[in-house]
């Protein structure tokens, strides 16, 4: 009889080529994901080494952080150019570089474009039980459906490129188990937020973290993806969900997952990824859902969370020394004094979207919050930015942004937008942000930015408040 | 890539905990499709501070980093180790590292050494005045005062570092094995191969 074996364990033990003497092992890569900022110094790399693509019919390639959000056609229906000349060059080197080599790509104005991952599942192109790469760091969402995905550099996008795999310590196995269930208002993004701020930024480093338990087991794909995403805030540099009949649901149909009797194979094979009983992970972090509440980030690191309902930590409360510093650094740099009520802070934008928070079911919730009401007049700026084109499509069907515009909110067009300030969409600084990205980092979203990270009903809440809200306070 | 032994020189005593890559090099730098010239960009918005650690000239030129707990989180940018090394910097030293940022600094021939944080605290004040010496071969740090502070490194990464290896050419000696994981792949698991409807 074998071993019982996590999840991890066992979609590794799948993907050895070649193990090392020194534990070492080659890591066969199913699927790589490949878009504008991080991929043009790889294949700058391979040209110089006289390399090829090994498996272009593994990769996938979309422009999605450099791209303004704003109409990318003009009224003849011709694509506009970028205005900014070192994003125009980099989105022009993914454009030649992908053909070049054979490389499926989705181009800026193409109807399925989107951030690189809401796309990959959205294609089916992510899929249960395999490895799946990209050069972000982001890459960790498609745990959400149970593949082993995470972010890599460009010199690991460049051995992707070149190898179809990559060099690996195994990783030890984290369990973060959420049980119970989660009370109104609070969403998947509130139960990451509580996450990292119960295990801390640096919690899950050296692990990959599978998310168990019956609060899980009961998020959407959607969630799911939400919760996975943030796994790296944790320090983790993968996140894990189980695939199950939810998993199968939403893949089944999607253009790259497998068809007929295929998919019944694919299906079969899935349902034997579970943890086995009696497998053990190496840590185990147990939170009760009824403790986690609407959530909202105060400082500049993620794990800086408390509820909605809480103030501003005074940072001699913290036990650790450097914490203390980094939270009197933090507070200064937000311009927050401790004991302030959360509900106080008033905000000048709103950001709902990026890879954590821009599919379908967090337009549906930031709606709800939006529907009848109208943004507060000292919200300056408040955008809202599907995910990809698909999502932009079905919200539209389901008249989602005209609630958003009769609110005084901005509809735009899908792409990375103000998670990370690459792109025209940043928030000025001194200013502060509703948002529901994954970063609270300082000058993530502009020199001087001010970030609080919250969901998108919260974040609607905050744009119809002029201030942090508990979102509780306005549902019916 | 450049080998790294032995490092000797001033150290910059940055000590900040969870230290992110957003800080290490701002996004608006990474639209750029070449490696190069990525200093000009490192630690944007704490050198904003006229007086700050960086630009004091005792540390211009500094082949030494000391950071806190979680250095390198974040974004998997690349562009970080980049920076890093455009402004001269061969070791980071810090209590713990982003397993990313780690990744991505020794395949830039940069050595993050791990240290309690107590040995971090007394390189900290050592570099306040005096230089220090990293030797990867003995896997020590030392200084002119008789500290002397071992740390672990992984084997693999020790040799690629020491030898200034490119890991491609490692694993294209595996080609073989690649190529029989791949026959075998697509004997088990033939739905793997992505579908297209178009």
């Amino acid at each position: 009889m074998t071993r019982p074996r996590t999840l991890y364990e066992k979609i590794w033990d799948a993907h050895v080529v070649e193990q090392r003497p020194d534990g070492t092992c080659l890591i066969f890569i199913d699927r790589h994901l490949v878009h504008e900022v991080t991929s043009p110094q790889a294949f700058a790399g391979l040209r110089a080494s006289g390399r090829t693509v090994r498996r272009p019919d593994l990769t996938l390639a979309v422009p999605d952080h450099n791209l303004p959000t704003t109409a990318r056609r003009d009224a003849a229906g011709n694509r506009l150019p970028i205005a900014d000349p070192e994003s125009a060059a980099q989105l022009a080197a993914l454009e030649k570089n992908a053909p070049e080599y054979g490389i499926r790509y989705i181009d800026a104005v193409a109807p399925e474009q989107g951030i690189v991952h809401v796309v990959g599942p959205e294609q089916g192109f992510s899929l249960p039980g395999t490895t799946i790469v990209c050069g972000d760091s982001h890459t960790a969402c498609h745990g959400g459906i149970g593949a082993l995905a995470f972010g890599i550099g460009t010199s690991e996008v460049e051995h992707v490129l070149a190898t179809q795999t990559l060099l690996l310590q195994p990783a030890k196995t984290m369990e973060v188990r959420v049980d119970g269930d989660v009370g109104p208002g609070v969403s998947a993004k509130d139960i990451i937020l509580h996450i990292t701020g119960v295990i801390g930024a640096a919690g899950g480093t050296g692990h990959v973290i599978e998310y168990t338990g019956s609060a899980i087991r009961g998020l959407s794909i959607e969630g799911r993806l939400t919760v996975s995403n943030m796994a790296i805030e944790g320090g983790a540099r993968a996140g894990l969900i189980a695939p199950d009949d939810v998993t199968f649901a939403y893949l089944k149909g999607r253009p790259y997952a497998p068809k007929g009797a295929d998919w019944e194979a694919a299906v079969a094979y899935w349902r034997s990824l579970a943890t086995d009983p009696g497998a053990s992970y190496d840590k185990t972090v147990v939170i009760d859902a009824a403790d986690i509440a609407p959530s909202v980030t105060w400082g500049t690191s993620p794990e800086d969370v408390v509820p909605i309902t809480g103030i501003v930590p005074d940072p001699a409360s913290f036990a650790d020394p450097s914490k203390q510093a980094a939270a009197a650094k933090s507070l200064a740099y937000m311009g927050l004094e401790p004991g302030t009520r959360m509900q106080d802070v008033a905000i000048e934008n709103i950001f709902i979207g990026s890879c954590t928070n821009s599919r379908i079911e967090d337009m549906r919730a930031a709606a709800a919050v939006i529907k009848g009401r109208k943004k507060a007049d000292n919200v300056r700026w408040a955008i809202v930015v599907p995910g990809s084109g698909l999502v932009k499509a079905q919200a539209e069907a389901e008249g989602l942004d005209r609630i958003f515009i009769d609110a005084g909110l901005e509809w735009r067009e899908p792409g990375c937008s103000a998670c990370l300030a690459m792109n025209p969409d940043k928030v000025p600084a001194g200013e502060r942000c509703a948002s529901t990205s994954n970063r609270n980092f300082v000058g993530r979203q502009g020199p001087g930015s001010r970030t609080h990270l919250v969901s998108p009903a919260m974040a609607a809440a905050a744009a119809v408040t002029g201030k942090l809200t508990d979102v509780r306070e306005l549902m019916g | 890539m450049t080998p790294l032994e032995k490092v000797e020189g001033r150290a910059i005593p940055l000590g900040l905990k969870n230290v992110d890559t957003d800080v290490i090099i701002p996004a608006h730098w990474l639209k750029t499709t070449s490696r190069e010239g990525m200093g000009r960009g490192a630690f944007e918005s704490l050198r904003a501070d006229p007086d700050n650690l960086f630009d004091r000239p005792e540390n211009k030129g500094a082949p030494i980093l000391i950071a806190g707990d979680n250095f390198g989180c974040g974004s998997s940018r690349e562009h970080a180790a980049w920076a890093l090394g455009d402004l001269g910097i061969r070791v980071v030293i810090a209590p713990s590292y982003s397993d990313i940022f780690s990744g991505n600094a020794v395949k830039n021939g940069i050595l993050p050494v791990v240290l309690p944080q107590a040995a971090v605290d007394r390189l900290i004040e050592v570099a306040a005045t005096d230089p220090i010496q990293v030797d990867l071969d003995t896997q020590t740090v030392t200084t002119p005062f008789q500290d002397r502070f071992t740390f672990e490194i992984d084997p693999f990464r020790k040799m690629c570092l020491l030898g200034g290896l490119d890991e491609i050419s490692l694993t294209e000696k595996s080609g073989g094995a690649i190529d029989a994981y791949e026959a075998k792949l697509a004997a088990e698991r033939p739905w793997l191969q992505p579908a297209l409807t178009e």
